[in-house]
């Protein structure tokens, strides 16, 4: 009884403290922010003081029996439904602003506008599609490859619920206008600190389960998202120093200026896309590739050369961001000359996960979840490609500031990113909800062609933007001036702007069919459907170790 | 690799599935897989040493930012400015950074230098121009081309895409504390003096209103354009703020003064 008294208590005083933050807010966002932190203790109070057993009304709602010698797999249920939520959501907001560009009259200011919506784009997809992706496949992999359940189950629960207000948060902050302009990091000073404590708690769960292991050996999968998690922790503190105007308001200045806070920046968005989109994912393709096509991994030496050249080289990648600009030319060459080199560990990566479908290449033609793995590391392979030639800087001249660097950008998180979520949601659903199968593997199929075309469509259009309009701003006339006024080419960009939001529909229509399936699935229901190959499951198997007493 | 056995690699075989054969390769490798805390500090330190050997010689090799006359700190009502210019998103289709190529040079003015983005906080150079660079905006247009362009882009330039900030010009420019900011932005290198501090508010009133005195602040802050932006002189809003900001922006150094172009010619090692 005291315990809950000292529970309440201590949520109540969050209430209080957060309604007083609010009220002495100086801005809207602040305000706004604070309300939503009071709203979600007020919710934790509620739970508290009631205590019903919200964690057995979910296992009824889920179906699942809570079993001490099965995998705990709540928080990673709940990740696989915010992973499709927050997929839908990014990519519904990316084809508005893609229209927005089209039709200006779709910016509803002062919430709507391209300026806030565009992070939202970004961070919605990144951090809460992508974010959840990782969060609930490594919860799912460290236990499965480590034979144990979760360390510390409470905070793992934690990290789900934290990481979620930190997405709230962050989105309304970015239509409020709180943003920090850093790309990929543009949440304010205390949505950071937030975010700090939630992914301490990340890391402290994902090392804890591997501490506690029952299998000698750390299959690599840990290897890569355990360099996510450090490498992102780095990243996160060191870019987000600044210094709030008021410790009641979200505005703050960086701690760094000018070209010392774009190296930053740029040390930040160059990695969050080497550790976050590459090295995390490379760690979910390390697990559930070799497991749909029932193939052990292709290499092991191959792994451990690309896992230490992977994470050793990208961090250096950062300047090719900046090249050209008053960054001094030592570093910009550095930056250079490392995006080339890193060429090699990701094709690594790639190789590694299409040569571990040796002697299983048929399956590429009866299982689309394998299908979809296969155009994933095919993405991989070209955006990785295509990214070190970006950076060399006669081609980067032409290339940035274009429409070609947002084709390259699209390529390796739709074909990539997306794609490899997709394939592992589909592949965890039947598995966590104890379904015989999907609904549909058909429309796995479906979603695999509307995604590819859309893909298409989408780098396609970019590819011929970004080219054009480079061209098109250096372009010279016989009379020696410059051919095309700025606004000329803008002109120039919209058929292709509208083809590139058909691409995006046609890939978000993919995503919803996604969805549906999923739904229908956990509902338990069976497409009546000539069946397609699936790869087998043993439930009986699928358990931690567990000490059993002596007879 | 020879001919996979048709059975199933259980998760456990998949964790241990390394070939004897690469044992005497993988020796020391070995350790680091069984060991979490070897692995975890090795992985930080290979992470660390690019940023580590990149960034850090920014702050200590001089000639990162040359040194050319002109540069001061922005005025508390630019600074306001900037903040609106950072809080809409502008950065998301606007550079702030022009190359040294001659279409740039050409099309925008002489190529950006490390110098004038001194007391960024954050920078905004951009990624992506899908409007053109604003990096010497200042002055190119009058007050009332930018208060009308940012009302209704299309009005001024039929072919634009830019949304309307018609919204500016509505809301007061309202700073709970305008010396708060200069503070923080102190607290993170930028030399405003006491008496820029404490007299934050009243700057930012007199530099868009005519009828305040200001020749304190045209003395602290030399440059400094003083007038009414948004055409409404009785009243002081973000589209004040913000018209003032992109008004002084690339104007603070004088690139047709022939000592500048000198000392920039001597500039080596960059």
């Amino acid at each position: 009884m005291e315990t809950v008294v000292a529970r309440a208590g201590l949520w109540y005083a969050l209430i209080l403290l957060a309604v007083i933050a609010a009220a002495n807010a100086q801005d809207l966002a602040f305000t706004v922010h604070m309300w939503i932190v009071a709203a979600a203790a007020a919710v934790c109070l509620f739970i508290a003081v009631s205590k019903p057993d919200y964690g057995a009304i979910a296992r009824g709602i889920l179906r699942t029996p809570e079993d001490p010698s099965r995998y705990d797999d709540d928080p990673i249920r709940w990740g696989v439904l915010a992973t499709s939520f927050w997929g839908l959501v990014g990519l519904l907001v990316g084809v508005i602003i893609a229209l927005q560009l089209v039709f200006p009259a779709l910016n509803l200011e002062p919430w709507f506008n391209f300026g806030r919506m565009r992070p939202l784009h970004t961070s919605a997809v990144i951090f809460a599609f992508g974010g959840n992706a990782l969060i609930a496949t490594s919860f799912y992999v460290v236990q499965r490859t480590c034979r144990a359940r979760l360390a510390f189950p409470r905070l793992a629960r934690f990290v789900f619920w934290g990481y979620q207000l930190f997405i709230v948060l962050a989105a309304t902050g970015y239509l409020l206008g709180s943003t920090q302009s850093r790309e990929y990091a543009e949440p304010e000073w205390h949505v950071d600190l937030w975010l700090t404590i939630v992914w301490v708690a990340y890391g402290a769960v994902f090392i804890g389960t591997i501490l506690k292991r029952n299998e000698p050996h750390i299959y690599v999968a840990n290897w890569f998202y355990l360099a996510f998690i450090i490498t992102i922790a780095m990243l996160h503190i060191v870019n987000n120093l600044a210094v709030p105007v008021s410790l009641v308001g979200s505005q703050s200045y960086s701690l760094f200026a000018g070209v010392q806070d774009a190296l930053t920046q740029w040390w930040y968005g160059h990695n969050a896309v080497g550790f976050f989109l590459t090295a995390g994912f490379l760690a979910m393709m390390y697990y559930f590739v070799p497991k749909q096509a029932e193939r052990p991994v292709y290499s092991y030496r191959l792994s451990i050369i690309h896992f230490w050249s992977l994470i050793f080289l990208y961090i250096w990648a950062g300047p090719h961001h900046l090249h050209y600009t008053a960054l001094p030319d030592w570093a910009q060459t550095l930056g250079m000359v490392f995006s080339v080199l890193l060429w090699m560990p990701s094709w690594g990566g790639m190789i590694n996960g299409l040569m571990t479908l040796n002697g299983a290449w048929d399956k590429i033609r009866t299982d689309p979840i394998i299908r979809m793995m296969v155009i994933a590391l095919a993405f991989y392979g070209m955006a990785t490609f295509e990214g070190p030639l970006l950076s060399i800087r006669a081609v980067n001249s032409l290339s940035h500031y274009t429409d070609w660097t947002i084709g390259h950008v699209h390529a390796g998180a739709l074909g990539w990113n997306g794609m490899i979520t997709f394939a592992a949601i589909y592949y965890l659903v039947p598995r966590l909800w104890k379904r015989e199968r999907l609904y549909s593997l058909r429309w796995v199929n479906w979603h695999f062609w509307l995604a590819t075309a859309g893909i298409v469509f989408y780098a396609a259009s970019m590819w011929v933007a970004g080219i054009m309009q480079g061209l098109m701003w250096r372009e010279y006339g016989a009379d020696g001036y410059l051919v095309y006024s700025f606004a000329e080419t803008v002109v120039a960009l919209r058929p292709l702007y509208l083809m590139r939001a058909f691409g995006g529909l046609l890939y978000l229509a993919g995503a919803i069919l996604m969805a549906v399936n999923i739904q229908r699935t956990i509902a338990g229901r069976l497409r009546d459907e000539k069946p397609m190959s699936d790869a087998a499951y043993d439930s009986a198997a699928d358990r931690p170790i567990v000490a059993e007493p002596a007879e | 690799m020879t001919n996979p056995s048709e059975e199933k690699p259980t998760d456990a075989e998949l964790a241990r599935q390394e070939p004897l054969d690469v044992e005497v390769t993988v020796k020391g490798h070995k350790r680091i897989e069984r060991n979490v805390t070897l692995l975890a500090v090795l992985t930080f330190i290979a992470v660390a040493i690019g940023g580590i050997v990149e960034i850090a010689p920014l702050f200590w090799i001089d000639n990162t930012i040359e040194e050319v006359d002109g540069m001061r700190p922005y005025t508390p009502l630019e600074q306001a400015g900037r903040d609106i210019y950072v809080r809409e998103g502008c950065y998301t289709c606007h550079s702030q950074m022009v190359r040294p190529f001659r279409d740039e040079v050409e099309r925008y003015g002489h190529y950006s230098l490390a110098a004038e983005s001194m007391y960024d906080h954050p920078f905004q150079w951009g990624s992506k121009r899908t409007g053109p660079d604003l990096a010497r905006v200042g002055g190119r247009y009058s007050d009332e081309w930018h208060v009308q362009h940012l009302k209704d882009p299309r009005s001024v330039v039929p072919e634009s895409i830019m949304p309307s900030y018609a919204f500016l010009a509505e809301t007061k420019l309202d700073l709970p504390n305008p010396s708060a900011r200069l503070t923080a932005l102190r607290a993170v290198g930028v030399p405003y003096t006491d008496r820029d501090v404490t007299r934050a508010g009243e700057d930012l009133r007199a530099q868009a209103n005519p009828n305040r005195d200001a020749e304190d602040l045209a003395d602290r802050y030399p440059k400094a354009q003083i007038r009414d932006f948004d055409g409404d002189p009785s009243r002081l809003t973000e589209m004040d703020a913000l018209v003032a900001y992109l008004q002084m922006l690339g104007t603070l150094i004088d690139f047709q003064d022939a000592a500048a172009l000198e000392e920039l010619a001597t500039e080596t090692g960059r």
